[in-house]
């Protein structure tokens, strides 16, 4: 039996539902030296700013059981470092190109979203939800008002599909969702990492100069799940699921869910060829359950 | 996955380990270590000690859960490694200083090895600087033409920059610091080999992020061997 990994996200046809989550993959370079990057759904960029920016200073990575907690502060070479030297070399690459973009202030989004308009992407996804940076970004994902505001005006701007990524601390991220899809937007990705903290207790002080940062990998998988079955069931608009997918089970556990897509983030830094074993994982549970296309199982929980 | 042939303890929470297999790697990368499948997720990213022929060691401390249960990984048993990552020393000429503080002393054994077969190389003087106890004491005279080693001391006061052609370090920032003012002062290359916490090993993750005259740079892929002045003359 022949099964078909294939998913129509919107008008977008992705060859299979893995795509490398924003952060964790840089611009693929780096993973391409291990396998072909081409065989993924897609690569979501490391997330953009109009400027540059040089990340956040002292310990950014710190380990908890099953769970990585990061405060790397969105280190980016900025939109036209992006256009002109990275985006030439992904586009090598047969698969989906989504532009990650954050911002401190409205007005950078939609600078940043126009410059990205002449740009050969495929989707950006606007990243309204990383707890690593003093201003902005996840402040816009608290609130249903102030994400549907900006999904609005970046919809206007932008002539590429926008997906928005929502983060877990929102008041009520299923309001938030909504807010988005009623802005206009094409998809919604969830979740970014969860706002937590760490304490040395040699030191007495926390870990990080933020003081917060944010937690990824299998220790939030279960609240990511419940996250995207919430947000599936209220919103029409196709969804990507994240938050410590390490396997082809945990991929499926999320397409079951109703996510169209997934998306593999720590897991990358665990093996490096973790999205390529997923993709081959879910291929062979297609076909020895006997299941044709994802649409047979996604959402039927 | 590899085979651990040997895995002893040879100093206060010191170990090396050894394994077998097909290994590549130049002096001053590293190998990113999976211990456990869950807890730590990540890899412990471990310089290269000494690789001859099938077999691969590691001088490692234990610093934490990663190095702990990698301490209890006995002969017969498999580890994850994947590598080797990172730039290493550069290749240099004449009479090379190589001096190491603490477990910096660990990619120190296969660069002094290296660089003593070597035509272009008239002599390497090792020094080791330890706060303790010194390790593997019968072991560095092998592979240097000299070798000086200092307990609780700062090994730096014996090294007279200035003699030589290059100075490549590992060890303590302050260490590697005080190399490269001295070795700027006198028109001398320091290299030096710093640490970092990774989260990928590769290049992608931007963990280990560091600040050099020339921008950021990761210390994973474009180190962790860095010229002195590209962090230290900041």
């Amino acid at each position: 039996m022949t099964c078909d990994l294939s998913v129509k996200f919107n008008y977008l046809d992705f060859k299979n539902p893995v795509v490398a989550a924003s952060g964790t993959f840089g611009f693929g370079e780096e993973y391409s030296r291990i396998y072909d990057v081409g065989i993924l759904g897609g690569i979501c960029t490391k997330g953009l700013t109009l400027e540059p920016k040089e990340g956040n200073n002292g310990i950014r990575l710190w380990e908890t059981p099953m769970g990585v907690l990061n405060s790397i502060g969105m280190e980016n070479p900025g939109i036209e470092a992006f256009i002109k030297n990275e985006l030439p070399k992904m586009k090598k690459w047969d698969t989906r190109i989504i532009a990650n973009i954050g911002g401190a202030a409205e007005e950078e989004y939609i600078l940043a979203s126009e410059m990205l308009n002449n740009a050969d992407l495929d989707m950006i996804e606007l990243n309204i939800s990383c707890p690593n940076v003093r201003e902005g970004c996840m402040a816009f994902g608290m609130k249903e008002k102030s994400a549907g505001e900006l999904v609005e005006k970046i919809k206007h701007t932008s002539r590429h599909p926008v997906i928005v990524k929502l983060t877990p601390n929102a008041e009520n991220i299923v309001r938030v969702a909504e807010a988005c899809e009623a802005a206009g937007a094409d998809g919604i990705s969830l979740i970014n990492t969860v706002k937590a903290m760490a304490v040395d207790i040699k030191e007495r002080k926390a870990v990080f100069e933020n003081i917060y940062a944010g937690l990824s990998g299998p220790a939030i998988k279960p609240i990511a799940l419940r996250m995207v079955h919430e947000v599936c069931k209220a919103v029409s608009i196709p969804v990507i699921g994240i938050g410590g997918i390490m396997n082809w089970k945990d991929a499926m556990e999320f397409i079951m869910a109703g996510a169209h897509l997934i998306q593999i983030g720590t897991a990358n830094f665990v093996n490096p060829e973790a999205g390529k074993k997923i993709v081959s994982g879910m291929k062979d549970y297609m076909e020895k359950e006997g299941i044709k296309n994802l649409d047979e199982i996604r959402g039927i929980i | 996955m590899a085979l651990i042939t040997d895995n002893k303890k040879i100093g206060n929470g010191i170990y090396l380990l050894e394994v077998e297999g097909r290994f590549k790697g130049s002096p001053g990368q590293f190998y990113m270590i999976q211990v456990a499948e869950t807890y730590p997720l990540l890899s412990r990213p471990i310089s290269i000690f000494e690789l001859t022929g099938n077999k691969l060691k590691f001088l490692y401390r234990i610093a934490g859960e990663g190095t702990r249960l990698l301490s209890e990984k006995k002969g017969g048993e498999c580890i994850g490694l994947r590598g080797p990552y990172g730039n290493g020393y550069p290749s240099v000429k004449g009479k090379i200083a190589v001096v190491g503080g603490g477990m910096g002393a660990a990619p120190l054994y296969e660069t002094c090895k290296r660089l003593k077969e070597h035509p272009d190389i008239t002599a390497v003087d090792l020094y080791l600087g330890f706060s303790e106890e010194i390790i593997l004491k019968n072991e560095w005279e092998k592979v240097c033409s000299s070798f000086f080693y200092d307990i609780g001391g700062m090994i730096t006061k014996h090294v007279d920059v200035a003699d030589y052609d290059a100075v490549l370090a590992c060890g303590p920032d302050i260490m590697m610091k005080k190399l490269t003012e001295t070795g700027k002062k006198h028109g001398k290359k320091v290299y030096v080999s710093i640490e970092s916490r990774m989260g990928c090993g590769i290049g992608a993750c931007l963990s280990c992020s560091c600040k050099t005259a020339n921008g950021n740079k990761k210390v994973c892929k474009d180190g962790p061997v860095f010229l002195g002045v590209e962090i230290y003359d900041l």
